[in-house]
Formats: structure tokens, sequence, C-alpha cells
């Protein structure tokens, strides 16, 4: 999003608060990113369902070209495993789940770590294609920088012990292990989506 | 030809390697085109807001469901050759629990945390290097709770055998739940927005 685009969004919103029946578009951020448009780059995300069958058509890919599904979890895992044996080969070595992520031989040689990779390069090109780049801290309008930091560090470390205990996240399990009918992973969807529910509602003040 | 082809992903082969690299930039591509990697849009999903989470994610689970099926009929790829992720009953509700909440927190799941981070939205990379520190921590207690951690092994359980139906039927109750999730999932948004815009100054 660009500055110019920043300063037009709450000067539009309020120009639709103004006309109830327009209150819905403002609130829907691609819909004001595309009347904010004028003569700028931004385009408005895609259609989710267009969005959601182009990304079951890349898991289908991923199955018939490598046998195997998506995954973010798992190469943050390798990562995480490369630098402990760094640091302590032994230590390493004898623990069940880090040695487990270090058969590829070598980050840049595991499937995960070089899909990754990838995740970050499409991102930065549909971003930069659609006029999306900025440096900036998304948050609620009523949480400044620091706490949705915070929020941020402290939600993504407990993410990372929640997905070591799963052996996966969003993408490995809920996604990968959804398409396959995987008795485990619609057990994740279910208890991800309503721990979810239940941290949203006592947070929601941080996000509306 | 049989699929999947023949790419030994796990030693790491400059093929299976250049596979990764190619279904991980159409990945990012999709959730940043969704808008998945910004934070406040994605937790629409958990404030009624915005169901675009659903919408994606069912209908691309739906989309390659349907494709394995279709493709498995059709004699072109192999599911026995395609890696299941293998059950742990306890472990993964109790690991969908504690991942769900760290999400609502963190306003991102992992791989939109690399979406965001990429498109220069700092809270993602910070969402990023938390959950490095987090996998990491975990993963070094893993030893110490190996216990619970190794408890409910079911191996590669899919529903259709835990449930005792056929694939098919498991496959059309699924398609059928994500259409009257999409339905409900439009009615909540209408909802809502009618709801705001009583509300809203």
């Amino acid at each position: 999003m660009s500055a110019r685009e920043e300063v037009q969004i709450p000067r539009l919103a309020a120009l639709a608060r103004d006309d109830s029946r327009a209150t819905a578009l403002a609130r829907d951020d691609s819909r004001v990113a595309a009347l904010a448009r004028d003569g700028e780059r931004v385009s408005p995300y895609a259609d989710p369902y267009l969005a959601g069958v182009a990304l079951g058509l890349v898991l289908l890919a991923s199955f018939v070209i490598a046998g195997r599904g998506l995954g973010a979890s798992g190469a943050f895992a390798t990562a995480a495993a490369t630098t402990v044996q760094r640091v302590a080969p032994d230590v390493a070595s004898r623990n069940e789940f880090l040695a487990t992520h270090l058969d590829a031989g070598g980050l840049l040689r595991d499937w995960l770590v070089v899909e990754i990779l990838g995740v970050v390069i499409g991102g930065w090109c549909s971003a930069a294609l659609a006029g999306r780049l900025a440096v900036r801290v998304e948050r609620g309008a009523r949480t400044t920088v620091t706490p949705r930091l915070w929020a941020a560090g402290a939600g993504g470390a407990i993410m990372g012990a929640g997905a070591v205990l799963a052996r996966g996240c969003t993408s490995g399990q809920a996604l990968t292990g959804g398409a396959l009918l995987s008795v485990g992973a619609w057990l994740f969807i279910a208890a991800a989506f309503g721990a979810a529910y239940v941290v949203a509602f006592v947070t929601r003040g941080s996000w509306t | 030809m049989i699929a999947p082809l023949p790419l030994d992903f796990a030693n790491g082969t400059q093929p299976s390697l250049a596979g990764a690299l190619g279904v991980g930039i159409a990945f990012g591509w999709c959730l940043e085109r969704a808008g998945l990697g910004n934070a406040p849009k994605l937790m629409g999903q958990f404030t009624l807001r915005d169901m675009t989470v659903l919408k994606v994610m069912f209908s691309a689970i739906v989309t390659a469901m349907l494709g394995l099926f279709w493709l498995s009929w059709l004699g072109v790829i192999d599911l026995s050759r395609v890696a299941v992720p293998p059950t742990f009953i306890g472990p993964q509700i109790a690991g969908g629990v504690v991942f769900g909440a760290g999400m609502a927190l963190a306003g991102l799941c992992p791989g939109t945390s690399c979406v965001a981070a990429a498109t220069g939205r700092l809270d993602g990379l910070t969402v990023a290097a938390g959950f490095f520190v987090g996998v990491l921590g975990a993963g070094l207690v893993v030893p110490t709770v190996a216990h619970f951690y190794e408890s409910g092994s079911r191996g590669a359980l899919a529903l259709p055998a835990a449930l005792g139906v056929a694939q098919g039927t498991v496959t059309f109750a699924v398609v059928a739940g994500a259409l009257a999730a999409f339905a409900l999932a439009g009615r909540i948004e209408r909802a809502m927005a009618t709801r705001a815009g009583r509300v809203q100054p």
C-alpha cells in the first residue's frame, strides 16, 4: 500500500460512513483500495474462491510432481535443527524431533526450505505487480505499533510450540492433510479454528 | 506415466528442488493475491467480518481433494506413493489448540507470515522470527515430553478407513460441507456488515 493511498482510505471511509449503505463497502479494504486507486497501481485482492481454486491446483501440482504437499513449519524446523547442529551437534543428533529435520543434509537441499524461499519470491512478485509492497506494521485501527509487535512475536512463538506438537501448521497439516483426508489433519483444523475463535473473541478490541 | 514423478525429493536432487522452488513461488503468489499476507484481513475470519480464510482454504482443499480423487481414478497418480501426514490423536488436538491460540495473537500463520514479511510488513517478519524461536524452543524440549509427543500414533490414517465408509462418500461429504460453509460465510458477512452499518457513528 502506498503512502498516498493510506491517506485516502480514512477519508473514503469517513465519506462512506455518511451513507449507511456504503459502510459495508468501506469496511472491505480491497474494494476501498480499488476506489482509492485513482491513477495508482494498487489493485484489489483477488476473489477468494478464485484464489482458493488456484491454491488447490498448486497443491495438486505438488502432489503430482513431488508426491508431497505444501508446508511452512517444516522449513522453520529444518532451520532450527541446523542452528542447533552448528552450536551443539550432540544435542541435535540425540533429539528425535531435530534429528528428523536434518535428513536432507543441508539447509538449501531441504525441499521445504527451498519451497519457502519460493513463497517469499512469489509473495514479493505478486505484491510488487499489484502495487502492494510497503514497509509498515499491519494492525487493528485502535492498536499501536509496540503492542502489535509484542503480540506478533509472542503469538508466533506459541504457534511454534503448537506446530511442533501437531507436526505441522496450516500448510502442512490443514491444507495438505485436509486434502488427503488425514484424520489428524481434520482434528488439527477443528482444534486450531476453535482456539483461534476463542482467543480472537477475548482480544477482539485489538483487531476491530 | 504414473505420478508422482520420480523426483527423489529426500535426497535434495536438483530437479526436485527446482520443483520445490516453482511450487513455492506459486504458493506465495496465491496467498498474496488472496490478501492473506495482511494480518487484519486474515483476522477478519475470527472477528467474523471477512471470511476470506475459510473461502480460500476450503476451496483449495476441495480442489486438491477432487483432483487427487479423479487423477487416482484415471490411473494418473498412485496415491500409495503420496506422503500422508501421520496422525497422532492427542498431540494434534493439543497442538491445534496451542497453534490456533498463537495464530489469533499473531494475526498470521507461518506461511502467510513469510508472505507478509516478503511484502514489507514488519509484523509478518516479527511473527516469522517468533515462530522460529518457538519451534526451536519446543523442539529442544521434545525429548522431555516424548511420552505425550509420541502418544495416540495411528500412522497414515485417512477418514474413509477410520470411519469405515467409502472414499467417495467422504469426498462427497467434504464437498457438501464446504458448500454449506460458503453459504453460511456469506450470510455472516452480510449480517456483520448490516450490524456495523447500524453501530458506526
